[in-house]
């Protein structure tokens, strides 16, 4: 199980939804990752997606404009 | 045991779609949603961008439907290969810049590769007959089903029996009987069925599924293309389009006004792409200048962006101007009295 991280500032949802459906799709059940996100629509976005494919969010919090959100994959 | 049969839906967050789905799945179908993501989609964007549309987080409603239906939904990114589509529509344009018989070709041909590659047996729709002038006109729906690729291998289930039978409804995967004969513009018999599945709070857009079917956005759409002399975008050009007061005073640059807080943050962002121009003296606007302007120029732009900022009645607003090379210079500049300011430059 290993750790990743994915910077997806800068794009507007659904694109972070998108780069996070795109990159878990290379991981093995098991993997996190960390995405950084500046649009907050992320913080209900990322979570809905999760939701819906199977995959667990670990955490997620706002620091300084930005949304950070963990990712365990299903 | 049948084989159970695996559908590709295209879910676009409105109702249509939702309907749809939840008819195959309650038939037996596996459905996986599949949506697809031109850049100039509703769902999404500028609720992330103005401050006042924060207050109300807006859902992405194509994940919404999904979670409503306990199905998989995939958003594929079709940004670049959509730019053929809007820019040279071979069926042309709907009442604004919405390509939208095209569009749907487009995009059930991409289900129908989707549905390929991933050993899926048929792609459903929420078309309904003469729901919409352009894609959904009762001669224009087989153009869909050819053009695609996706022959009878494409399934609309609301308005399936006022059609021929489709491979999933011949060969028994779907019972014909259970499926709908809705057409026209009568939202009644969709709602109904809503009620019926127990839907509530699903999405009710206006005009379309996207930015191109407002005469607003086309127009500066449109103004884009002519100041550029060609029909051509990028994502970012599209993303601008959605924010700010447009105004181009000259035919060869256009400002960019934000119009609060949040459109504030979001341009300075571009402001290593365009000039720039911010009010010092007062609270006002962040503005980008899009296009080469003399220093002349440079200033009377400004004076129009403090025309928009708490200085607008002020003797003189101070102002800097920055040069997309990094070039910096504060001004003292009168802002440009309202009358002056003329309704045609407004986009
Ligand atoms: S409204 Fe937009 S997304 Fe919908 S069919 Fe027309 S062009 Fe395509």
């Amino acid at each position: 199980m290993s750790h990743f991280t994915l910077d997806a500032r800068r794009s507007l949802c659904p694109m972070p939804v998108i780069k996070t459906q795109d990159k878990i799709a290379e991981l093995q059940a098991g993997d996190t990752l960390e995405v950084t996100c500046t649009d907050p629509g992320a913080l209900s976005d990322i979570p809905a997606w999760c939701r819906i494919n199977g995959h667990i969010v670990k955490e997620s919090h706002e620091k300084n404009d930005e949304v950070v959100i963990t990712i365990q994959v299903g | 045991m049948s084989q159970q049969r695996k559908a590709v839906a295209l879910i676009s967050g409105g109702l249509d779609s939702l309907l749809a789905a939840k008819m195959m799945i309650d038939q037996g179908i596996h459905v996986e949603g599949i949506n697809f993501y031109t850049g100039f989609c509703v769902e999404g964007h500028t609720h992330a961008i103005r401050k006042k549309d924060k207050a109300k987080p807006k859902r992405n409603n194509a994940l919404w439907s999904a979670e409503q239906l306990g199905i998989k939904l995939h958003i594929i990114d079709i940004i670049d290969e959509y730019k053929d589509v809007l820019i040279n529509p071979k069926h042309g344009y709907g009442a604004n810049m919405n390509p939208c018989l095209d569009c749907k070709i487009f995009m059930v041909g991409k289900a129908k590769q989707w549905m390929d590659a991933n050993g899926f047996d048929f792609i459903i729709t929420g078309e309904v007959m003469g729901q919409r002038p352009m894609s959904q006109r009762k001669d224009l729906l087989p153009v869909v089903v050819r053009e695609s690729g996706a022959d009878d291998r494409l399934l609309r289930p609301l308005c399936a029996k006022n059609l021929a039978a489709t491979l999933p409804e011949r060969e028994g995967w779907v019972n014909r009987e259970q499926l709908e004969d809705f057409s026209g513009r009568n939202r009644k018999p969709q709602m109904a069925l809503a009620a019926k599945y127990g839907f509530i709070d699903y999405a009710t857009p206006a005009g379309g599924c996207c930015f191109l079917t407002d005469k607003n956005y086309s127009d500066k759409l449109v103004d884009l293309w002519q100041a550029r002399n060609k029909k051509d975008y990028e994502l970012d050009d599209i993303m601008l389009l959605k924010v700010g007061r447009h105004l181009r005073p000259q035919p060869h640059y256009k400002l960019i006004v934000s119009r609060e807080d949040g459109e504030n943050k979001f341009l300075k962002g571009y402001k290593k792409q365009f000039s720039t121009i911010e009010i010092k003296s007062h609270n006002g606007p962040l503005t980008l200048v899009d296009g080469e302007v003399s220093d002349e120029e440079f200033r009377f732009a400004a004076r129009i962006a403090a025309r928009f900022s708490q200085g607008r009645d002020a003797d003189s607003v101070t102002v800097k101007l920055t040069r997309k090379d990094g070039e910096e210079q504060l001004v003292d500049i009168p802002p440009l009295p309202a009358s002056d300011i003329k309704q045609e430059w407004y986009i």
